[in-house]
């Protein structure tokens, strides 16, 4: 199958699990008392829980699922692993020490926006720290010392967060816990907007970017001998990738595996060339999350259950057999090469 | 014709590729990579870097195309300080193929030839018809067209090394540099890849290729340089670089050169250390 096919059918899912969405929910509602009240007409009540609860919510899963896997996708090309993901060089830790503190220090329950706000503000602390210590005197940024750095300034967040934790109530670790599973509950259409006009320029920018990243993919020496710029492409991708991830774990939380496995299925669908893949990746991403969160409402409903424990129970075991069916075919896949 | 100057006397073009005292330090290295080096290649030139491994070959092939800074000196490609150059535009001059590279991730020989139109392309310009006659004509001049839906795992050493080179040439140069193109190749299709190198330098085009085997440099190539630890060991024609007092001295190993019967040009034979102690070895027991 062709690219553009590929791409015109995920845009159809998106269209379909969007609609799918907003029809299934915990309040039982009939596929006519739905399409009335996007119309603006029936039942108040109704027109609320679509309106205001239901379509907000699908269009972030979009939104983070397609943000978080074309990251994914970003972050694979620019350290030359498979096994890259968005929250590999340390974003979910700095994320959640940010949000931990806001709900320790009970900023989360009296401001709506504190808690994103300091999840936000504490990935842009790990983000800068991180290429801070990777980029050297002559402004070059090596990815071995990029990834190290990641991880470890992860792990120290880590360690910041759960000394948090650890002087704070009951309560505030449950939230922090729930909050570190993720959930797109409590999406508005003011997060919505704030998502959409946050990470849009960063998408397109990182589509963009498309042909250089294929370049590094085969080696930044061979690269530079292609005409990339190779610095230039490395800063920008991280930036923005990390930019990207950083707003939809401001919005929603830590929700894992999208940006690991749906760059893989796609890769594995339309081959490695970004400018199919970095588009398509973003299409899928979304569809996965939508439909992880349709499952998150509904299967224990009226509860919900974590979509980051969803996307793991579906994530994991998809993972693992990606990754055994490409070991089959080449013992020389995996970890660097 | 091979071991001949191709160079017109008189001729004002720019050299391909020119370095002027050129002298790059490594950090934290004690002694220079490259020191003081100076060489020019003619355009339309084919030219042959010799010298022993760590004597700074491929060190000067990225200060050349401006990859490692230099310390002291000048560097330019076809008249121009390296430094001047539009990366894009030199990817435009130049197409190098390295000693190696990997792939993090499956692609198709094609997608790694069409590649090499990178820097004609725009951020999301798909290919023109002459994009794809380039490639195309690349893939065939390295008889890789067979292959093009291959999974570049799944070829053997020579085959990738066919396609980097089809890569290098889909860029359509006015130079090609190659780093030991030809290590892991057979005798034919090691032969078959220096008989398009010296058809590509007939037809103008500037090769500048770094190799081990003397012999075969000295078949093919109209010039040769040969290095030792970063300096300028001796410079000019097959014929006057390939002496066996120079050899022994770089090569640190005793060394006989004879004509061969069958070429007509200078084969290089290295001889055994036992039966022939190199100079230096020879002064010492004495």
């Amino acid at each position: 199958m062709k690219p553009i096919a590929w791409t015109a059918l995920m845009g159809l899912a998106v269209v379909l699990v969007f609609l799918l969405s907003i029809l299934l929910g915990s309040a039982p509602l009939t596929t006519g008392e739905v399409f009335s009240a996007l119309l603006g007409e029936g039942d108040v009540n109704d027109r609320r829980i679509v309106v205001d609860l239901r379509a907000p919510r699908a269009v972030m899963a979009i939104l983070v699922g397609g943000g978080l896997s074309l990251s994914g996708a970003v972050f694979q090309a620019l350290l030359r692993n498979p096994l890259a993901e968005p929250y590999i060089l340390g974003i979910s830790g700095g994320a959640a020490t940010g949000a931990v503190v806001a709900l320790a220090l009970g900023l989360a329950a009296s401001l709506s926006w504190a808690l994103p706000a300091a999840a936000f503000a504490g990935a842009l602390f790990a983000i800068l720290l991180v290429l801070r210590v990777a980029a050297t005197a002559d402004h070059r940024v090596d990815v071995r010392v990029l990834l190290l750095a990641g991880v470890v300034v992860g792990a120290f967040f880590t360690a910041c967060m759960s000394f948090v934790l650890s002087i704070s109530d009951a309560r505030t670790v449950r939230s922090a816990v729930l909050w570190m599973m993720g959930s797109l509950a409590g999406s508005d259409w003011r997060t919505v907007w704030m998502v959409t006009l946050y990470s849009l320029p960063a998408v397109i920018a990182l589509v963009g970017l498309a042909r250089p990243l294929n370049l590094l993919a085969i080696g930044e020496e061979t690269a530079g001998y292609l005409g990339a710029d190779v610095e230039r492409v490395k800063r920008m991708a991280y930036v923005l990738a990390s930019l990207l991830t950083a707003a939809g774990v401001a919005a929603t939380g830590v929700i894992g595996f999208v940006g690991l496995i749906v760059p893989h299925s796609v890769r594995l669908l339309v081959g490695a060339d970004y400018r199919v893949l970095l588009p398509l990746s973003f299409l899928a991403g979304g569809v996965f999350l939508t439909m992880a969160d349709i499952v998150a409402r509904t299967a224990v409903s009226p509860a919900e259950v974590p979509i980051g424990v969803i996307t793991a129970f579906v994530g994991v075991p998809l993972f693992l057999l990606l990754l055994r069916s490409s070991m089959a075919s080449r013992p020389d896949a995996g970890i660097g090469s | 014709m091979p071991g001949e100057s191709t160079e017109a006397p008189g001729s004002d073009a720019p050299a391909a590729l020119e370095a002027t005292e050129l002298t790059v330090h490594y950090p934290n290295a004690t002694v220079p990579a490259l020191d003081s080096v100076t060489m020019i290649v003619p355009r339309g030139t084919f030219y042959a870097v010799l010298g022993p491994n760590g004597s700074g070959k491929s060190t000067l092939l990225r200060a050349l195309l401006g990859m490692v800074p230099h310390a002291a000196g000048r560097a330019q490609v076809s008249g121009r300080p390296v430094s001047d150059w539009d990366r894009r535009a030199l990817a435009r001059e130049a197409g190098v193929v390295t000693q190696s590279e990997s792939v993090a991730f499956p692609i198709t020989v094609r997608e790694l030839v069409a590649m090499g139109r990178y820097p004609y392309l725009g951020a999301l310009q798909s290919e023109t018809p002459s994009d794809r006659e380039a490639i195309s004509a690349a893939m065939r001049m390295c008889d890789v067209e067979n292959l093009a839906q291959r999974l570049m795992s799944t070829l053997s050493g020579g085959e990738v090394q066919r396609t980097r080179m089809a890569r290098a040439l889909a860029q359509e140069p006015n130079v090609l540099v190659l780093d030991e193109p030809t290590a892991s190749l057979d005798v034919r299709h090691e032969m078959e890849i220096l008989e398009l190198l010296r058809a590509s330098a007939d037809r103008g085009m500037t090769i500048f290729l770094i190799t081990h085997h003397l012999d075969l440099a000295a078949r093919f190539a109209d010039r040769m340089l040969l290095l030792s630890r970063g300096r300028v060991a001796a410079e000019g024609e097959p014929r006057e670089v390939l002496r066996e007092e120079t050899l022994q001295r770089v090569y640190e190993w005793p060394i006989s050169i004879s004509d061969d019967p069958a070429t007509g040009v200078p084969r290089v034979t290295p001889l055994s250390t036992a039966l022939h102690p190199a100079p230096d070895q020879a002064a010492d027991s004495s």
